[in-house]
């Protein structure tokens, strides 16, 4: 069981290029810090580009070597197969297909524009700082490649080891408690995963007599219903404290406002989406049944963590939990679209993990670079500061616009997706969804005037935007508003995962 | 010969970009030219999109541009595409033709403000926006522009950001719309899901062949549109924006809050007749809102202090005509009114503008008197608009379309002559508050210094005419005068022998009204009652005036009724006890977030059970030694014991 295809070893180098570079960056920054920097954003730019070439492979642009035609009956594009712990049947497992290659072509984008916002704000132990960058998006490269579920189980630890120190080391005032919360909510989540899986993995040898974590092999396993719903829940506990899904939100406004600007950056984009992909990728195929009957309980969840996030949002002081309560509002749209089982629903929540990582990613980028020059995120102490950064201004006016989801930006399409999807499962949800547009729209119009609006409250000296900045923003609005006119790349790419997932759930097996 | 119609909205996009990310370094005069020029130039080609398809008109009265195919997922799939019909002709047509009289008065009026550049950038985005609403083939699309205006209103009635009042007001609109817009945004999933497609022709194929009149199904569709309908177009019960939208400068209210955007409801409507039809009961409820409206928002009129809220309750009204007019299924009334009401309005809100930039920026009428001889061009300018309001001659623009809303409703059943009656009152209450307004400010002499100071210096664009402040400000207004003169000639009735040219060229996109004929002697009659109606309003609107002058009755505490009719009929009262003051209380008592409270609560917990055992770990070797012995102990006895 070697690799498989010519283009499955590439998908190792996702992982082990951060890895490798940003540990060479630790070793060489600790004389000459700036290397750290170039070595980690070298990385993310190999991983973009990478991505890239395979995109251009898999939409059919190019002939790429190694990489399976859509449509060719896999459901992956590449896979990579090498055995680690034969005993137990574990390998090391790797396959790309659209989903997965979308959010690592996120990963890098984002990884990029984190490392951009860091440049020069981080000064402590610079090089330790990108050395846990790197190794957090390795993790996370690692969680959206993995096919066997105890290597999945690895890289969604060893996402959580390096964000831990981002935020204990480099964070803001209270960011030890804030690093403490984190850590034990994720990890009592992924101890439930963990013991989920080992499990399934138990009840599948027991059935069959082999030992094996490959999902592939796991997903056909047969349990009863009441076992199945625990699995299933287990693995949910995991997904839903990560998305995060109410009432499980709670550790994201602290971490949120105590980490390190490019902790809060890949945190939003990417960390959070970990949870919505773990459910599409998982909970619901190896659970459909349980899906099934789950599917009312986690609607009822993403309506209230849509409406509730919302609501608290508006009520924030502190800039950076504002917007940290408007993720757990529009990670609610992707729980809703998982949940519905209709190809809209689920494809908006796809192209929402998208948007809403790339524009909540740059407003953190903003509110960085905000906090950078007024070492304050508290809205009270702010106010007109359009007529000194008036391009800081702008950039925050479209983010908000972003926020509030208006058509002719990427979020739009996500969540119209999401919502006409739903519809047809239940107009109630529907309709309460709707009342988080209104109030998406009271939440990002306060935030939006009460810093940028009204009389200075403070006088504030600040210079606007750099050119790094400028650019890093200019990009991520681009992009909002290049797929908000032309989303289909994405939903093209995302399409075959999105019906693979709903087969299973149409097909009514399993558990 | 129209493939390239998409230029249409892409002129004044590209005129966005073009000030949104150079605007800060070009001089004034280059902002200007990219300001008004792109919209200019968006009129030449509709212009001539207009005459092409007027010379040589498409198959099927409509020609269908598809740009690209926006979203595709297991059968919704909503194209970008742009419909050139008889309605979108003439709604392009007002939309650049007017929207460049008003840039072009912009780029005077505003000479003098910080933000030249950004006010250019907006209006263009909102003029894009608003062709890509009227163009839209697609509901999809069109909910796009309709965004996109709503998010331009919003930037320009806080365009002088620095007052906080302002922003409250901008707020307000752009939420309070947005309620409108969430009950369109169902209305789409509903018809998406049920009819499987957005594209607006489609759609009436469909439903018309599938849904049967009155049905639940074609109730809740039409139902759901109108509450995004009422949002936009001010109408009961969402309304209480557009009053405090007038915080935006002048020419933006005379763009975007008197001939453009707050029409979108009707042409929605309009757009989407063949819902309503199928639809009877919300059909008629358009027509009882707008008929509500006329009268609620002419009598609040009546009150106001603010020039400009006067202005802006007089839109509201109208409005109501055009409601009314689609509430009978007059669906081209409406339009021909809304087309005139772009006229007169707009050179109401302009010469209003230009009274307010003589006043050094006051707008309590109370403060103003005898600008007819300080202004007279801008008095003859104003008072033409004021006889094109109230349909008086020698205006025809008011009176054609005005009236042959009045008439349709006289002959549309007796729901309708109940419209016509409320009408009717309609425009006495017109003729009043205009008029009014026009003896306040125009007539007698100047009531205060402000007034008195007007004509001499003190600053640089106070005390200057509409035609002294330049050729940018003078010819904008008499264009649109010359407009209030004349539009009626579009389609004047035909007991004066007109030929209803745009009503024609309108029924080959919308059903013909099914009202039977008006026999002459009934619509001259109608027309001499509905012209005394006006008439009379003019000697009441004096004795208002006259009872205005004596200082003390202005200035003392208003009576109760005036106060209410002042407040907009309590609304904004009722609104913020039922929702705003509810939503801030329970987020703000919960600013701490209690499910927060919870999860720290079991932390609590584990340290206060950590404290409780720290004790047992004093590092005395004794203590260990006892422990173990007395846990040894305890085991023991219990397996013994049990």
């Amino acid at each position: 069981m070697m690799a498989v295809a010519g283009g499955g070893i590439l998908l190792a180098l996702f992982i082990f290029v951060p890895l490798v570079l940003g540990l060479a960056g630790w070793v060489l920054g600790r004389r000459q810090a700036g290397f750290s920097r170039w070595l980690t954003l070298a990385a993310n730019l190999f991983n973009l580009c990478l991505a890239a070439v395979l995109w251009l492979g898999a939409a059919g642009a190019t002939h790429f070597p190694g990489l399976a035609a859509p449509g060719a009956g896999s459901p992956w594009l590449a896979e990579l197969h090498v055995p680690w712990i034969p005993g137990l049947g574990v390998s090391f497992s790797l396959g790309l297909d659209g989903l997965s290659l979308t959010m690592l072509g996120l990963t890098a984008l984002l990884g990029a524009m984190a490392v951009l916002s860091a440049w020069t704000g981080i000064t402590k132990r610079v090089a330790f700082f990108y050395f846990n960058i790197s190794l957090v998006l390795a993790g996370i490269n690692g969680v959206f490649l993995a096919t066997d579920l105890f290597l999945f189980v690895f890289f969604w630890e060893l996402m959580l080891v390096p964000m831990y120190f981002l935020i204990d080391i480099w964070g803001h005032e209270n960011r030890h408690k804030a690093a403490v919360k984190f850590f034990l909510f994720t990890q009592v989540g992924g101890l439930l995963m963990l013991v989920a899986i080992i499990a399934l993995a138990v009840l599948h040898s027991m059935a069959t007599g082999a030992w094996t974590f490959a999902l592939r092999d796991l997903m056909g396993t047969v349990v009863s219903p009441v076992i199945g719903m625990l699995l299933m829940l287990g693995f949910f506990a995991a997904f839903a404290v990560k998305l995060p899904a109410f009432p499980l939100h709670t550790w994201l406004p602290d971490a949120h406002t105590e980490a390190p600007t490019a902790g809060s950056v890949i945190l939003a984009g990417l960390l959070l989406k970990t949870g919505g992909y773990g459910l599409i990728r998982f909970a619901v195929p190896l659970f459909p049944a349980a899906s099934r009957a789950f599917a009312p309980v986690a609607i009822g969840l993403a309506v209230a963590g849509i409406v509730y996030g919302g609501i608290m949002a508006y009520s924030q002081k502190d800039m950076k939990r504002v917007v940290a309560y408007t993720s757990v509002s529009h990670l609610g749209f992707v729980l809703l679209g998982i949940y519905a089982f209709t190809p809209q629903a689920l494809s908006g929540a796809v192209l929402q993990m998208v948007s809403h990582g790339i524009s909540t990613g740059a407003l953190f980028v903003l509110v960085g670079a905000l906090q950078d020059r007024i070492h304050t995120r508290d809205l009270d102490r702010m106010g007109g500061l359009w007529a000194q950064v008036p391009r800081m201004g702008a950039a925050a006016l479209v983010l908000c616009m972003a926020l509030v989801g208006l058509p002719g930006l990427v979020n739009f399409v996500s969540e119209f997706l999401v919502l006409v999807g739903t519809w047809q499962v239940s107009p109630v949800a529907t309709i309460l969804a709707g009342l988080g547009l209104v109030i998406a729209t009271v939440y990002a119009l306060r935030l939006f005037q009460t810093a940028f609006h009204g009389v200075p409250r403070e006088t504030w000296t600040l210079a606007d935007l750099s050119a790094r900045e400028t650019g890093t923003l200019f990009l991520a609005i681009a992009l909002l508003v290049l797929f908000g006119l032309y989303p289909m790349p994405i939903l093209n790419m995302v399409g075959q995962s999105v019906s693979g997932v709903l087969a299973v759930i149409a097909a009514g097996g399993g558990a | 010969m129209l493939s390239w119609t998409w230029c249409i909205p892409a002129l004044p996009l590209a005129g966005f970009l073009l000030l949104a990310i150079f605007g800060g370094r070009f001089p004034k005069g280059a902002t200007a030219a990219v300001g008004a020029g792109s919209i200019g130039l968006s009129f030449v080609a509709a212009t001539a999109a207009s005459a092409i398809f007027m010379v040589s008109p498409p198959g099927g009265g409509s020609f269908t541009l598809v740009l690209w195919q926006w979203i595709t997922v297991g059968g919704f799939s909503p194209s970008l595409s742009f419909t050139l019909d008889a309605l979108s002709v003439v709604m392009i047509l007002v939309v650049t033709g007017v929207g460049f009289l008003i840039h072009l008065y912009s780029t005077r009026f505003m000479a003098d403000e910080e933000g030249y550049s950004r006010f250019f950038a907006y209006m263009n985005l909102f003029v894009g926006s608003m062709l890509i609403l009227v163009l839209a083939g697609n509901l999809l699309l069109l909910y796009l522009g309709w965004e996109g205006v709503g998010l331009c209103s919003f930037l320009l009635i806080g365009f002088w950001y620095k007052d906080p009042e302002n922003g409250r007001s901008a707020r307000k609109a752009f939420i309070v719309t947005r309620i409108g817009d969430v009950s369109l945004a169902v209305g789409l999933f509903l018809i998406a899901t049920t009819l499987g497609t957005l594209d607006i022709r489609e759609i009436a194929q469909k439903a018309t062949s599938q849904w049967q009149t009155g049905s639940t199904l074609a109730v809740a569709v039409a139902a759901l549109l109108l509450g995004g309908a009422v949002g936009k177009s001010a109408q009961l019960p969402l309304q209480t924006w557009l009053p405090d939208a007038m915080a935006g400068p002048s020419p933006v209210s005379a763009l975007i809050h008197a001939a453009t955007m707050v029409t979108a409801g009707v042409y929605l409507i309009a757009r989407t007749n063949a819902l309503f039809t199928l639809a009877p009961p919300v059909q008629l409820a358009v027509g009882i809102i707008g008929a509500a409206g006329v009268l609620v928002a002419g009598l609040s009129a009546l009150t106001q202090r603010n020039i400009k809220r006067v202005l802006a309750y007089s839109t509201m009204s109208q409005l109501g005509y055009m409601f009314l007019a689609l509430g009978i299924g007059a669906w081209s009334g409406a339009i021909f009114h809304l087309v005139t009401h772009a006229f007169f309005k707009s050179l109401l809100f302009l010469g209003a503008g230009v009274v307010i930039l003589a006043l050094n920026h006051e707008h309590d009428i109370y403060a103003m008197g005898g600008m007819a001889r300080k202004s007279p061009f801008t008095f003859w300018m104003f008072l033409i608009a004021a006889f094109a309001l109230t349909a008086l001659p020698p205006t025809t623009a008011g009176f054609a379309s005005k009236d042959l809303i009045l008439a349709l409703a006289w002959q549309s059943g007796s729901a309708g002559r109940v419209f016509w009656a409320l009408g009717l009152a309609g425009v006495f209450v017109t003729s009043v508050y205009i008029f009014r307004l026009v003896f306040i400010v125009f007539a007698g002499n100047p009531r205060t210094a402000v007034a008195e100071g007007a004509h001499g210096g003190g600053g640089h664009a106070a005390g200057r005419d509409g035609m002294q402040a330049g050729a940018a400000m003078g010819i904008p207004l008499a264009i649109l005068a010359a407009l209030c003169l004349a539009g009626g000639f579009l389609s004047l009735p035909h007991d004066l022998g007109g030929t209803p040219y745009l009503l024609n060229f309108l029924h080959t996109a919308l059903p013909a009204e099914t009202m039977p004929e008006t026999p002459l002697r009934t619509e001259w009659t109608l027309q001499l009652v509905s012209e005394a109606a006006s008439v009379l309003g003019i000697p009441v609107a004096w004795l208002v005036y006259r009872r205005s002058r004596r200082v003390a009755a202005v200035a003392a505490r208003p009576a109760a009724i005036v106060r209410f009719l002042q407040g907009g009929w309590g609304f904004d009262w009722l609104y913020d006890r039922l929702f705003v003051r509810p939503f801030v209380w329970l987020s703000r008592i919960n600013r701490r977030d209690v499910v927060d409270r919870i999860s720290d609560g079991v932390g609590g917990l584990f340290m206060l059970l950590s404290r409780a055992f720290r004790w047992t770990q004093n590092g005395r070797v004794r203590w260990y030694a006892a422990g173990l012995a007395a846990g040894a102990a305890l085991i023991v006895a219990a397996v013994v014991l049990l």
